[in-house]
């Protein structure tokens, strides 16, 4: 019941590649990596999330979080790879209108 | 009286042991023949119940614990989480949970307080209480005719 964060930083682009689950005690730990990189204006941050088997309100907050700091620092967030289970959160809370989502969605596992 | 089995798990109020409480319901649910696509919906809606009042005692800087119950009946299974610690207002979260509005401009999305949308969301009733603490109570019907998203056949509720 932990989340593997994995940062590559290169140039214009960090990757950002997420494996295991984000929850209550989980999603800190992907705030305190995930917004520094946000901050630098220009940088596209892209998470993977093929490897994220579980999440919920909380990873949400996150990714709104690391979307508003995008906005104040010009920079941009993208998620990519989901597995159905994931995607579907963002869908029902409408946040697929508003965050760059790759729609090729992952299966189940 | 309609029979039941009854569950009940003691965790204390922190974020780590989301994840402990996320396996037992896991494994109650799969015991009933729940399928795929409904053990997840479970295993998150309780989660936020739980995060909710683990939060909650956070906040109150508490040492506090939080209790669950799980009444299995032959339809559906019940759960209940409750955190003894102090009252907060019902009105005030239910004026604060819905999806997102895709013309609300992005400085005002909220950062937290979908855990209450998402339970709504995913279980089939729900009723929460904040007379002593605050008591989260959640029903899910088991489905007989639907397909997990794993089968290979399609499923008939898409």
């Amino acid at each position: 019941m932990n989340l593997d964060i994995n940062v590559s930083d290169k140039d214009s682009t960090a990757v950002v590649t997420l494996a295991g689950e984000i929850d209550a005690y989980t999603a800190p730990q992907l705030k305190e990596q995930l917004l520094p990189l946000t901050k630098e204006s220009g940088k596209v941050v892209e998470v993977n999330l093929e490897n994220v088997n579980y999440m919920d309100s909380t990873g949400l907050g996150v990714f709104v979080s690391a979307l508003k700091s995008t906005k104040e620092n010009n920079s941009e967030l993208k998620l990519v790879q989901l597995q159905s289970r994931v995607m579907r959160l963002f869908e029902i809370t409408g946040l697929t209108d508003i965050i760059n989502i790759d729609s090729t969605v992952r299966g189940g596992s | 009286m309609e029979p039941f089995d009854f569950i009940e798990i003691k965790v204390p109020a922190k974020s780590e042991y989301v994840g402990v409480l996320r396996l037992s319901t896991s494994g109650v649910a799969n015991r009933m023949g729940f399928n795929y696509e409904d053990i997840e919906d479970l295993k998150v809606a309780i989660s936020e119940a739980m995060t909710n009042a683990v939060t909650h005692a956070y906040q109150e800087a508490e040492e506090g614990e939080v209790t669950v119950g799980f009444g299995v009946y032959d339809d559906r299974l019940e759960v209940m989480v409750a955190d003894h610690g102090g009252s907060f207002d019902l009105g005030k979260v239910k004026a604060e949970i819905g999806p997102y509005e895709q013309s609300e401009p992005i400085e005002n999305l909220r950062e937290g307080g979908f855990g209450l949308f998402l339970i709504d969301a995913l279980m089939d009733k729900v009723e929460i209480t904040s007379d002593h603490g605050v008591i989260v109570l959640m029903t899910k019907y088991i489905q007989e005719n639907k397909v997990g998203l794993d089968d290979d056949q399609i499923s008939t509720t898409q």
